[in-house]
């Protein structure tokens, strides 16, 4: 079966990789490298950011979502087209999108600066704000893709049946687009997780603040090549146990 | 599940005939082919740190106007990064680097001929144009009311401010460590930042969106600039023709322009 040969480069590509980085990996000094603070710090932050993140993007994007998908909704197809745009943006691009609104000079920055001598950049919130931008239209578009596959009907039951709108929502809706929910949520973790442009643009570096895993290997790979190597190594083992044990709970099941 | 046998073979064959043909091909362009008067011609890279981007730029035009049949690609970064990657085999054939410890990274690894110091630069302090905030000197960098971007200590940059710093007996409080020069430049450059700390050739190549302030302890930490042609270049007749035009007195002319002070 000739489709078979793609189908083994496929994998090839994605996992040779990644055992190059684990078979790279200094083991010897691992123990050392990987308790150091700063690696320590930023995986830290890198999990809470992205959890925070992942809980915000579910709360926005599922009600963002059930909009998009209503049918006869004026302007969907513009709609759509605008929240696919961090997709396809640069994110260090995305960074300075965000800079414009809200920095310390943006659109409603100034107004925030001014008033409370608050600003967002070089702050943990600009992180998980940072992240938000690039991963919310992953949920938004997969928790749309669930909304238009579901079937309509039982909706139309409950509220014939008497629900109002609300618990139509909650009991019948929500359930049935629960898998693409879920799927939708572990892409925004990884997604944020792995996030390097836009939060090295907005929030800035500084270790134990702002230094997420991915700017602590950029950092790492120009003077201890070893370290930054053991730092992805963490990450993607951290990565994978969080995705596996996800996977089988919330999206294997129908 | 088992492949038909002739359909392998003949994936297996068009695989050597693809691998054949890469390698009679060779590297396109031939490199080191020379123009009918001799000078040389052909294509080269050349990496260089993000604070020579404006000159080089220049250079690198002015060199082709005047050699026709020549190309210079040029890649702007931190130096830590370039040397990284040079000394992981990136194709190159010019290293132009912010400080002499990244320079020895590459020249430890063999791969550099010859380096040699074009031109020194120090640190000035950066405020976004008007200095809202009244920044008068290095003390207040430690002033956690105030929002400060430095350079990474990684990186040329940042490793000088940190020398600057100890020679000041201040402790700055930074609220982003960038990962290059410019990064930090253009903090400044938005008003996201009240100071910076970056090299004197960035503030003037940032014209008027951005003020400079001078300060004493410049003096102590002052970057000299190593420029060398790499072992594996692949044109290196090119190669040393455009380090020497850095070193002669166009290169002097155009560095001198843009804050850069010759090598002592």
């Amino acid at each position: 079966m000739l489709i078979g040969i793609p189908a083994v480069i496929a994998l090839a590509v994605l996992i040779l990789p990644l055992i190059g980085l684990v078979v790279r990996a200094p083991w010897p000094r691992a123990w050392e490298l990987l308790t150091a603070p700063d690696a320590l710090r930023a995986l830290r932050l890198s999990l809470i950011t992205a959890t925070v993140t992942t809980v915000i993007v579910v709360g926005l994007g599922v009600p963002a979502a059930w909009l998009l998908a209503r049918p006869g909704l004026r302007g969907a197809g513009l709609l759509r087209a605008l929240i696919t745009v961090p997709l396809v943006l640069p994110p260090v691009v995305g960074g300075v999108a965000l800079f414009s609104v809200l920095g310390r000079s943006g659109l409603l920055g100034r107004p925030l600066y001014q008033l409370t001598g608050f600003a967002l950049p070089f702050t943990p919130y600009a992180v998980v704000l940072a992240q938000v931008f690039v991963a919310l239209p992953y949920l938004i578009l997969s928790v749309e893709g669930a909304l238009r596959a579901a079937d309509r009907r039982y909706e139309e039951a409950a509220a014939t049946l008497g629900a109002t709108p609300l618990i139509v929502f909650r009991r019948v809706t929500l359930p049935l687009i629960g898998p693409g929910v879920a799927a939708g949520a572990v892409l925004s973790w990884a997604r944020a997780l792995g996030e390097f442009g836009a939060t090295i643009t907005f929030a800035g570096n500084l270790p134990g603040v702002t230094q997420t895993m991915p700017i602590a290997v950029y950092l790492a790979l120009s003077t201890d090549p070893d370290a930054a190597v053991l730092l992805s190594v963490l990450l993607l083992v951290v990565s994978v146990i969080v995705l596996v044990v996800l996977r089988g709970r919330w999206v294997g099941r129908t | 599940m088992t492949l038909p046998v002739r359909a392998v073979r003949g994936l297996l064959a068009l695989l050597l005939v693809a691998v054949g043909a890469s390698c009679a091909a060779g590297p396109s362009g031939a490199p080191t082919d020379r123009a009918a008067d001799g000078s040389p011609s052909g294509e080269i890279t050349v990496l260089a740190a993000a604070s020579l981007t404006e000159t080089f730029g220049t250079l690198g035009r002015d060199f082709e106007a005047g050699h026709p049949g020549t190309r210079i690609t040029f890649s702007f970064g931190s130096s830590a990064t370039l040397a990284a990657q040079i000394t992981a085999g990136a194709p190159a054939d010019v290293f132009a680097a912010a400080n002499e410890a990244t320079m020895r990274t590459v020249a430890a690894a063999g791969l550099a001929e010859d380096p040699r110091p074009f031109v020194t630069n120090t640190l000035q302090i950066a405020v976004p144009a008007g200095n809202p905030a009244e920044v008068t000197g290095l003390a207040d960098f430690a002033d956690p009311a105030r929002r400060i971007a430095l350079c990474a200590p990684e990186v040329p940059c940042g490793s000088a401010a940190q020398q600057v710093f100890r020679a000041a007996g201040v402790t700055p409080r930074p609220d982003t460590l960038e990962a290059d020069v410019k990064a930090a430049l253009q903090k400044v450059r938005l008003g996201e930042v009240d100071a910076a700390l970056v090299y004197r050739t960035d503030v003037i190549a940032a014209g008027g969106e951005v003020d400079g302030i001078d300060f004493a302890e410049a003096a102590e930490a002052v970057n000299v600039y190593p420029i060398a042609t790499l072992r594996d270049a692949r044109n290196p007749e090119l190669a040393t023709a455009f380090v020497s035009y850095v070193h002669g007195p166009q290169g002097r002319s155009v560095l001198a322009d843009a804050g850069f002070a010759p090598p002592s």
